[in-house]
């Protein structure tokens, strides 16, 4: 049975493929019910291949570089982010389906003109993971790279909207620059992955596959410093398309990441290779959660945390690899497992987020923190859904998010055990780091549910907002069960992972993930999900009991005791929206002891004297420290570099044919020197 | 053999049925104490012991008024807060080690679901929609962000030391003595010490004992709070408090607690009686230490809090790396 499971992917990538041109050809309908429909035959088809035991196998299919054909693989690695890949995309297509999560754009047809782009998005994705060629990785990861970019112009009338998509079009060019290069030197002597396999690269050049890689699919799974394209393209693509960049493309990149520094560069790697994975891992982890606490725009905050989650993964892959550079494959393992059970939960539980801010911006037609409030009650099955997602994001256990995060704490303890005192000072930061990044994390939950969901409506759209229509209730609900369940059993993730495990680390979870719990060695005690369960579940019982027995039942309400915030008046119905706490309040403590130093943050206070009829004015400024430090240097080159070709252009002839001699002695000396090596 | 064990599961579970009724009857009891302990050193005779259990008997008498244009999740969270201490109540030990709970009683998990209750608090008082409740909920996670690598921290030294996060091994081996005295253990206690000052609300944080004052926290975020709902509030609250005092006497002088057998809790009651006494012993002086220290101290401002939980941070560091230092664990 399992045997045919990848041809049968093979197919439902192809038709998704030819879908998209399909799809231009007769409308959007067949679009998303045709991706909802091979969506969920992909899911089905990889979790048999899963649980049959995930054999390694390839095919060779007619098309790719003239004359030869291109391999697709599939095996346990590809196959655990397939399921990941079809249930997310399934629940983003579902919600897609919905009539009313089209914003606004749908009058002039934008919204339909971009459809088509969506199945060759899930297609390219598909691909990137039956890749077993560098033709093929290419091609698909460019396929999705550009049908996203596509995607992410779907409201392109909106200036923001552009400024996004140009520069999520730069960023993802200079990640196919970078992995073409590297999948090059891979493929010294053939493209295919068994090739590169036989001779894993040494060195240097191991060296440079690895810088480049790490720019290549750091870019695009949003890596601190290459990560200022990701918040502007989340926030400005629609709910379903921004669901799956942040769920599911980031861990296409995550993936081929892993391919290429865990299986294609060999099994061999220097430890030192870990350190800028840990190095930008953690750098993400902080600077995201920060970001996501200080952010007043909902869908930017859940794309900063995205970074967070993103940077917390790739903390992981790299103590992985320095714990399989010093020989320990039961701590290797267990950071893997951390990472792909962290990748797995977070592609769900932000799909869910991500979906949940879709019907948001559709019943409020607005994005801002201070326009939002008082959702609860008006929606509570997405306000539940959205606080269940929420808690995986803080980290609470037993959530999904919890579970992973409790590994991968436990593979910074582990890690103590690798080398010496430089080392083991260097885990100790980095334990700081991570756990600031997940108590960010979790006031960033707290703030984005609390000012977004709870309280009294900001503005007259959020107190007329409705429940989101059938098919997005139920995408959201199904999937949030879902994520729920993962947090009750991790265990049985790990098992589904074991096959990738098995793969690129010898050491496995297998007799340390049941069913229940997960335990950091064999014989240690751990973590099992469902008795905290079970403990909360009968204190809370316990509880309702007595104050049943106890307590007088029922209650009343009447107003706010707090300085007479009584219910709003029926001439301002939705009362007085500066009266409550909002974004910027909530994080205004944290802004001020932290801000300073991660994000630049200045704040000018304009108070006038008094008798000055002036309004007292307060302004804020935050800046990423990468766009200082990286884009704007960058682009100042540029600048540079455009006027000294227009310098050129206007030489004499005499100028020029010195320079042109001038080069060509130049490359002979170089030929010569590296004859000389 | 196979009675014996299921004698000792029988135990645990008996152990863990005492463990909860007794936290659940001393919380009250020893923030009672403490108020009592800081009105005589501050020269008046204040309230009996008994205070807080009396007010919790008046709480629930009273019908609960609920703030207008609140949602389910203002009704649900004191529920949820309560639970979530009371399941980490369950997982600490306090007189004897082996309860049925030691398996699951993991020092992140514990950590987890402290956090899942000042989560749930925070929430209800922004869905309160005033000023004070979000003042309160946006300092109580600010500090958090702060409290949680410093207590991480603490955690690392132990587990260094013991090889497992878990409570009932790490309070095994030290009650054993495997470790002896380290510097580290003292430096991981005051980083401890003012983790609890801070999660607990105390001064110099937070004024417990204060209504209506800019500077607070804990009772900003419920204010809005009344009749059974403030009750399962105030009770979450003291028993926080007692947990970290268990907590603290677990993982830093477990001498005296009934030490487990390999199946479960021991099975000699008279052992169980010794320590309760010691965790009697323990809590009180903890409650007489905090209570000096809460009246020699003024409250800090705001923003002096992090730096105190950095320079927590940088004590559990130092922890750890003189163990490495000592120990080399390569």
């Amino acid at each position: 049975m399992t045997e045919y499971c990848l041809p049968a992917l093979a197919l439902v990538m192809a038709c998704l493929l030819a879908l998209g041109v399909l799809a231009a050809l007769t409308g959007p309908r067949l679009a998303y019910w045709g991706s909802l429909a091979l969506c969920g035959t992909g899911a089905v088809a990889v979790l048999i291949y899963l649980i049959g035991g995930a054999r390694a196998g390839s095919i060779l299919v007619p098309f790719g570089l003239a004359g030869q054909p291109s391999v697709l693989a599939l095996d346990g690695v590809s196959g655990f982010f397939m399921l990941l890949l079809m249930l997310a995309g399934a629940a983003a297509t579902a919600a897609a389906l919905d009539d009313h999560n089209r914003g606004p754009g749908t009058e002039d047809g934008t919204d339909n003109a971009t459809a088509p782009a969506f199945p060759i998005f899930l297609g390219g994705m598909a691909l990137t993971l039956l890749a077993g060629d560098a033709f093929a990785l290419l091609a698909g990861f460019e396929a999705m790279s550009l049908a996203s970019f596509a995607l992410v112009l779907t409201h392109h009338r909106q200036p923001p909207v552009r400024a996004a998509g140009l520069l999520y079009l730069g960023m993802a060019s200079l990640s196919a620059l970078c992995l073409i290069a590297a999948l090059a030197l891979l493929s010294a002597h053939g493209a295919s992955f068994s090739a590169m396999r036989a001779r894993p690269p040494e060195g240097v050049r191991a060296a440079f596959v690895l810088a480049l890689v790490l720019i290549g699919a750091g870019a695009k799974a949003g890596l601190a410093p290459l990560h200022v394209w990701l918040p502007p393209a989340h926030a400005a693509a629609p709910g379903p398309v921004s669901a799956l960049m942040s769920g599911a493309m980031t861990k296409m990149a995550i993936y081929v990441m892993i391919r290429l520094l865990f299986d294609l560069s060999g099994p061999a790697q220097p430890i030192w290779w870990a350190l800028p994975l840990l190095a930008m891992g953690v750098g993400s982890a902080v600077l995201g959660a920060f970001r996501a606490n200080i952010e007043t725009d909902v869908k930017t905050i859940l794309a900063c945390s995205t970074i967070e989650n993103v940077g917390l993964v790739v903390v992981g892959l790299g103590l992985a690899m320095a714990a399989r550079a010093a020989d320990l494959s039961a701590l290797a393992g267990l950071a893997l497992g951390a990472s792909l059970l962290h990748a797995f939960g977070h592609g769900l539980f932000k799909t869910v987020l991500f979906l949940g801010a879709g019907a948001i911006q559709h019943a409020t037609l607005t994005r801002k923190l201070q326009r939002l409030g008082g959702l609860a009650s008006r929606m509570p099955i997405t306000t539940g859904c959205m606080i269940l997602a929420a808690a995986s994001l803080a980290g609470l256990p037993p959530s999904a998010g919890f579970a992973s995060e409790w590994m991968l704490l436990q593979t910074v303890l582990g890690a103590v055990r690798l080398g010496g005192l430089g080392l083991q000072i260097m885990i100790c930061v980095l334990a700081a780091g991570v756990v600031l990044a997940m108590a960010l994390a979790a006031s960033a939950a707290v703030r984005l549910i609390g000012v977004a969901l709870l309280g009294r409506p900001r503005s007259a759209e959020a107190a007329t907002a409705a429940e989101a229509g059938p098919p997005l209730r139920w995408a959201v609900l199904s999937l949030s069960c879902l994520v729920l369940m993962i947090g009750l059993f991790p265990g049985a993730v790990l098992d589904l992972a074991e096959p990738a495990l098995r793969l690129l680390a010898t050491g496995t979870m297998a007799e340390r993930a049941g069913f229940m719990s997960i335990t950091p060695t064999a014989e240690a005690p751990g973590y099992t999900a469902i008795a905290v369960l079970a403990l909360l579940g009968l204190a809370g019982f316990a509880v309702m009991a007595v104050l049943r027995a106890r307590a007088v039942a029922g209650h009343r309400t009447g107003p706010a005791w707090d300085c007479g915030l009584g219910a709003p008046p029926p001439w301002l119905p939705f009362g007085d929206p500066r009266l409550q706490y909002a974004g910027g309040s909530f994080a205004q403590p944290l802004r001020r002891v932290l801000g300073g130093t991660l994000l630049a943050t200045t704040a000018t206070l304009d108070m006038p004297p008094p008798g000055d009829p002036r309004p007292a004015t307060y302004h804020e400024t935050e800046t990423d420290p990468a766009e200082t430090a990286l884009f704007q240097p960058t682009a100042r080159l540029r600048t540079e570099l455009t006027r000294f070709a227009d310098r050129m252009q206007f030489l004499t002839v005499r100028q020029i044919l010195t320079v042109m001699f001038g080069l060509l002695i130049g490359l002979l000396a170089f030929v010569a020197l590296v004859e000389q090596l | 053999m196979s009675t014996l064990a299921g004698i000792s599961a029988v135990a645990g579970v008996l152990v863990l049925l005492l463990h909860v009724a007794l936290m659940l009857a001393a919380a009250p009891i020893v923030l009672g104490l403490a108020h009592r302990l800081k009105a005589r050193l501050s020269g008046r005779i204040g309230p009996p012991i008994t205070q807080r259990l009396l007010d919790l008997s008046r709480l629930l008498r009273k019908q609960p008024v609920v703030a207008d244009g609140t949602s389910w999740v203002f009704r649900a969270a004191p529920l949820a807060s309560l639970a979530a201490t009371l399941a980490a109540a369950s997982l600490v030990p306090s007189f004897a080690l082996g309860m049925a709970t030691a398996p699951f009683a993991d020092l992140l998990t514990i950590a987890g679901l402290l956090a899942l209750s000042r989560a749930a608090m925070a929430l209800a008082a922004m869905d309160t929609g005033t000023a004070f409740g979000g003042i309160g909920a946006s300092r109580a996670m600010m500090f958090s962000v702060f409290a949680e690598p410093a207590f991480f921290m603490v955690v690392f030294t132990l587990a260094l030391l013991a090889g497992t996060t878990n409570l009932d091994t790490i309070a095994t081996l030290i009650h054993s003595g495997t470790f002896g005295l380290r510097i580290s253990m003292a430096l991981a206690l005051v980083a401890t010490g003012v983790v609890m000052l801070v999660e607990c609300g105390r001064i110099p944080v937070d004024n417990p004992a204060g209504h209506l004052e800019l500077a607070m926290m804990h009772e900003a975020m419920v204010l809005e709070y009344s009749g059974r709902h403030l009750a399962m509030i105030e009770l979450s609250g003291a028993l926080r408090l007692l947990v970290w005092f268990s907590l603290i006497g677990v993982m830093f002088a477990p001498f005296g607690i009934a030490p487990r057998d390999a199946d479960g809790a021991s099975l000699a009651p008279w052992l169980w009686a010794v320590g309760m006494m010691a965790w009697i012993v323990k809590v009180a002086a903890m409650t007489l230490a905090l209570a000096v220290f809460e009246t020699t101290r003024a409250k800090m401002r705001v923003f002096r809090v992090p730096e105190m939980l950095g320079m927590a941070l940088l004590l559990g560091l130092l922890a750890v790396i003189f163990l490495f230092v000592s120990q080399g664990f390569a």
